[in-house]
């Protein structure tokens, strides 16, 4: 059957835009087919996200607004699949695309119609608890911007009709069906969020003050219904005690939701966080089992939490809530660890709902013919976390099992890698070109500046006076036209942007919100839609610089943001339009690292016909997983690490360098030099290559702690698992005790190793299956064992291995007295206590290589505080680095387990196949230029530039090499003749910032 | 974290009468800081995102390298008004550009010499590397410099002139 270059996707998350973005940009079109009336999904209602309490709006708005406006994907909104054939390579999917009796095409998103509709509705993206009505758009940020009329409300009134300029509404628009054809199928659902009303015990539904977490997160929005302020519903007083309970609708046997959902313990505390931010009056409590912070800097969020915001945990469940009916408190009962019954008062609880399937998961089942697991997520393959069990059909995010924002961003790449290695054939056989208007040549004209300044709902304008600036900046020279946005970022101030600059002949632009290195480029690219120069634009950061960090302080704040406004119309004034460079790309991929991940990301890349290099220091291939036989479902790695090598060996796309090393690079995105050194031969090999792919993996940390290396009784968890493999010696023992966090969680270590408790819990049964009178005590701090490992977790305590919690200002000693090893430390409850060990296992953390530093300066990317290395943005650019080009995967990104690092190699390879499938790439246009006439060929630029791109052409006058530059401006820093300028970096123009406040240009 | 010593050496004495001179008007001194775009910006961005209170004496001009500055921007800026100036960049060894830390180090080392030589008070010039991932290292640069510009007072070097 012939194959199709098209991908159907369903489910417009941040999971279904992120695979839409990397399949369109490798070449395929893509059909993304949401059930609401908007993209987005759960993140946007987000206030914020965990750990870095970024504005979920503002990371995701790019993010929206580049799928609602890329040319190879189609949005298909309000939608349902109504039949599917067809195998992997050709389906033919029938989908119901239901009337929104406004036409989408003519709908210019302006909100006149639901203004005047006179129908009270119920606004479900505010989960239920604003009215809305029955003319709606889902939320005012939504991509597509497109209202439609919900006609089970609608009374037909015809005021809609009446007053839309657009003449958009239709009351007799019929559903639609409509046939798509494509290869590949991705499944991107996300999930439900766990409905507490049937667990009365909670009084959900009942008491008004018992809310569920994601009500709660809508509450703490600027956008919620609460615009931000923390009140409880009852009465909109300030709540000033609020207790969180953990696993509503997790962990929980009795409700037939026996896994973890992942991401509760960690929204709960930013929720607690963000409330005592927005309300310092408000004290939280979290009522928990166990903390499950397992991923990257998750810890140091929680140690925050309680040091800097005194966010309080119990390790208590609450089994049930009583109210006082006159004040509408909550009475809370519960044992705390030391085993006293305590009762106390809330003003607000929230539930940390758990993560269902979504409703549609049987539906979508069916009709696509894959298998559900048994908890009623997607069902997936061992080692391919994004494979169903149908072929042709993939899965990511929260659908495959319970995950968090940057997993799913993870998996949604890795599900693109898959759909690339089905399709590449049929690459760019159905997409079309991205086609700006032609460029308005401003040169010569006076400048007309445009401002827009942003509210980014309150976190600008709660403290900025937005109105002052927009009144000065109105006041200043050349300014033609000042607007302010709730969020100059937003698909509609997209659109207002581009027509303000058509209609008032705008030739600068000046945009005050957030900062540049997220955003410039989604603005600039709404100024070429609008046939202006990208880079007549200037951005000011009046958020993250400004309105966060003063928020004590409105007034200093204001003047703060008058003068950056100030500052950059001055500069703006001094803008020129510049050319972007072209590039080549170089198909080859170079891959430093042949563990799992290194190995992964080769096959993947070369199965599509990409020449690839891969490296690895040690003799042999394999990494890390050489040393683990099963992973905790059971699968065995050993035979999986065998033949992806044997895959990898005789792929003939594939050089595999052993006993080497990176030696130095050169180059830039698309086309770099490296030297590969190998340490026995002392042979160099010099290849080209266009991008990078870091998987260099972590190593275990070696203990030196409870008498390791030293008595042959304590093992680490590896070793254990060689000898249960390899031998029946535990029959022979009595009691194992294991000690988890060794090397985790401490100073010299302060994160958590993510695999430890899965790996204690997988050798634990596997005891217990070959000698189940051998006694298992795992000594802990938080069992962490996410998504569907809580599974085994209840398998061990079934069988009998005994947990027990340690606290880490107790710590465990172990202590030899006469020829017996002895554990010795405090309980929680108090209680000393005191065990004998035939064995004592070590569940030891993992740690960066010692070599890393190396690699990290030859890059030129960086690692962070605990020396792994450092995405290019923590939630949404997981495996990207800063620098275009050089991906991430695997353990050298952070602690994760195999499966994981497949996901991510993949993940690696999609957002690579991004570069690699173009011939030709545009880069930025900021570099050097040399004036010729002042140059006096003194050679000091030649000699100062770190790229080598200067070279004395004939005449004896510096030349650039384009692109070799990357526009740092030493030279232009160093000219004594002032000969030599970086583009949009001029003397001038920084010279203007200075002088805004003061003085003028004249004369320099 | 941050090279204290470079932003810590400059102990200013100023005589207690001075002070209270200054304090008597309602002068907030002004900070001019060049930060580079891929460390100390983000940096700054940081400190933003995580909520790090600072003084709001600074505004901020993003250059892509601290390399970039010519040191005849710290004397403008000195000679329009602005009471001090920051240069921060990547912490060596980390300049996104390779070198172009090094060489603004060096350009500062012989500009310090020179204010000296022709009698302009050095500690209105200020230098410090701020990485990507340090934006309470960030805040702390800030809240110094502008405790330390206000012990100085109003910034009269180039007054005749203008």
């Amino acid at each position: 059957m012939e194959k199709i270059g098209a991908v159907l996707i369903i489910g417009g998350g941040i999971a279904g835009i992120q695979s839409a973005l990397d399949l369109a940009e490798s070449g395929f079109k893509v059909h993304l087919v949401e059930k609401t009336t908007g993209i987005g999904g759960v993140m946007a209602q987000l206030d914020k996200t965990f750990p870095t309490n970024d504005c979920s709006m503002c990371i995701l708005s790019p993010k929206l607004v580049e799928a609602g406006r890329h040319p190879n994907i189609e949005l298909t909104i309000n939608a349902k699949i109504l039949k599917v054939d067809g195998e992997a390579g050709n389906f033919n999917v029938n989908i119901l695309k239901k009337a929104l009796f406004i036409n989408s095409e003519k709908c210019t998103g302006c909100g006149v119609c639901a203004q005047e509709c006179p129908v009270e509705s119920i606004d479900l993206y505010n989960e239920k608890m604003v009215i809305n009505k029955a003319t709606y758009v889902k939320y005012p940020q939504s991509v597509p911007l497109v209202f439609s009329i919900d006609r089970d409300k609608c009374i037909g009134c015809g005021i809609c009709e009446s007053v839309c300029k657009a003449h958009a509404v239709e009351y007799f628009q019929k559903d639609e069906k409509a046939n798509l054809n494509v290869g590949a199928v991705i499944l991107a659902p996300g999930f439900d969020e766990f409905d507490p009303t049937p667990l009365q015990v909670y009084g959900y539904g009942k008491y008004p003050n018992v809310v569920s977490s994601i009500e709660f997160e809508r509450i703490l929005c600027a956008s919620g219904p609460y615009s931000g302020m923390v009140l409880r519903p009852s009465d909109g007083d300030i709540p000033e005690k609020i207790a969180f309970l953990q696993c509503v609708g997790s962990r929980d046997i009795h409700h037939a939701k026996q896994y973890c959902s992942s991401v509760c313990c960690m929204y709960t505390t930013k929720e607690a966080v963000i409330a005592k931010e927005h309300q310092h009056q408000v004290n939280p409590t979290i009522f928990t089992m166990d903390i499950r912070a397992y991923g990257k800097d998750f810890d140091k969020y929680i140690i925050r939490a309680q040091e800097e915001y005194g966010i309080k945990y119990v390790r208590s469940r609450i089994a049930s809530i009583d109210e006082d009916p006159k004040t509408h408190n909550l009475i809370l009962t519960y044992e705390s660890e030391d085993g006293k019954i305590i009762t106390e008062d809330y003003n607000l609880v929230v539930l940390s709902v758990g993560l269902n399937p979504p409703n549609d998961a049987i539906d979508l089942s069916n009709k696509f013919g894959f298998e559900l697991n048994k908890f009623g997520f997607c069902k997936t393959l061992p080692f391919s976390l994004e494979e169903t069990t149908k072929s042709g059909i993939y899965v990511c995010g929260a659908f495959a099992e319970p995950k968090d924002i940057p997993d799913s961003v993870i998996q949604a790449s890795a599900v693109s890698a898959n759909v690339n290695s089905l399709l590449f054939p049929v690459r760019n056989t159905l997409i079309t070109e991205k086609e700006y208007p032609e460029e308005i040549d401003v040169s010569g004209d006076p400048p007309r500046i445009g401002v827009f300044i942003c509210h980014c709902g309150i976190n600008i304008a709660g403290v900025v006076d937005v109105k002052k600036v927009e009144e000065y900046a109105a006041k200043l020279p050349n300014v033609v036209y000042v607007d302010r946005n709730l969020y100059t970022c937003s698909a509609d101030t997209q659109t207002q942007l581009k027509e303000k600059i058509i209609e008032q002949k705008l030739n600068r632009v000046v945009i005050a919100s957030c900062t540049p290195r997220t955003h410039e480029p989604l603005f600039q690219n709404t100024l070429r839609e609008a046939g202006l120069n990208p880079y007549l634009f200037q951005m000011t950061n009046i958020r993250d610089q400004c309105s966060w960090v003063h928020i004590q302080d409105p007034e200093a704040a204001t003047d703060k943001a008058i003068d950056l406004v100030h500052m950059a119309i001055t500069r703006v004034r001094n803008h020129k339009s510049l050319k972007e460079l072209s590039l080549n790309i170089t198909p080859q991929a170079l891959i430093i690292g042949g563990g799992v991940a290194g190995l992964t990301a080769a096959l993947n890349l070369s199965q599509q016909g990409f020449k690839t290099y891969l490296i690895e220091k040690e003799p042999e291939l394999g990494g890390f997983s050489k040393n683990i036989h099963t992973t905790l479902e059971g699968e065995n790695i050993q035979s999986y690490l065998k033949s992806l090598i044997s895959s990898v060996e005789k792929e003939k796309n594939i050089q595999i360098f052993t006993n080497s090393e990176l030696e130095n690079i050169s180059g830039y995105l698309g086309n770099f030099k490296s030297n590969i050194l190998n340490t026995k031969s002392k042979e160099e090999t010099e290849i080209e290559h266009g991008i990078i792919i870091v998987a260099t993996g972590a190593k275990e940390y070696s203990p030196e702690e409870f008498y390791y290396k030293k008595d042959e009784r304590v093992l680490t968890q590896i070793e254990l698992e060689n000898i249960l493999e390899t031998s029946e010696e535990i029959k022979k023992k009595k009691a194992v005790i294991m000690i988890q966090c060794v090397g985790s969680r401490n100073d010299k270590h302060p994160y958590c190793s993510r695999v430890c408790c899965s790996e204690a819990i997988k050798n634990a049964i596997k005891i217990k299956k070959q000698s189940s009178s051998t006694e298992v005590i795992i000594l802990y701090r938080d069992i962490r064992t996410y998504g569907f490992k809580e599974e085994y977790y209840r398998e061990a305590r079934k069988k009998g291995v005994i947990f027990i919690r340690f606290d880490e200002n107790t710590p465990i000693e172990v202590i030899k007295e006469n020829e017996s090893l002895n554990i010795v430390f405090k309980k929680p409850d108090g209680n000393l206590l005191k065990a004998a060990a035939d064995l004592i296992i070590l569940s030891t953390g993992m740690e960066a290589p010692r070599n890393i530093d190396s690699i990290s300066q030859m890059l030129k990317v960086p690692l962070n505080a605990d020396r792994f290395f450092l995405e290019a943005h923590v939630k949404l650019r997981p495996v990207d680095f800063a620098t275009e080009g050089i991906f991430l995967c695997g353990t050298a990104r952070g602690p994760a387990n195999i499966e994981e690092s497949v996901s991510q190699a993949k993940a690696a390879s999609a957002r690579a196949v991004t570069i690699l499938s173009k011939e030709i790439m545009t880069a930025g246009a900021v570099t050097s230029f040399v004036d010729e006439n002042a140059c006096t060929g003194c050679n000091i630029c030649i000699r100062v530039c770190p790229y080598n791109a200067i070279e004395k052409d004939e005449m004896g006058v510096a030349n650039v090499i384009e692109a070799l530059c990357k526009g740092c401006g030493v030279c232009a820093a160093s000219c004594p003749e002032k000969a030599i300028l970086v583009r949009n970096f001029t003397k001038d123009q920084i010279l203007s910032e200075i002088y805004a406040l003061g003085g003028n240009l004249d004369g320099f | 974290m941050v090279d204290t010593k470079k932003t810590e050496e400059v102990q200013v004495i100023i005589p207690a009468n001075e002070i209270d001179k200054v304090s008597d008007e309602k002068w907030e001194p002004k900070i001019i800081a060049f930060l580079c775009n891929w460390c100390s910006y983000a940096g700054a961005d940081l400190a933003g995102v995580s909520r790090i209170q600072y003084p709001p004496n600074v505004r901020v001009v993003r250059v892509p390298c601290s390399g970039r500055i010519n040191p005849l921007f710290i004397l403008k800026s000195l000679q329009v008004g602005w009471d001090a100036v920051l240069v921060s960049g990547c912490h060596p060894g980390d300049c996104h550009y390779i070198s172009g830390n090094y060489y603004a180090r060096r350009k500062f080392s012989v500009l310090d010499d020179l204010l000296e030589f022709i009698g302009i008070d050095k500690g209105r010039i200020n230098f410090s590397w701020v990485s990507a991932a340090e934006g309470e290292a960030f805040a702390k640069v800030i809240r110094k410099i502008t405790k330390k510009t206000r012990q100085l007072g109003p910034n009269t070097i180039f007054k005749e002139d203008q």
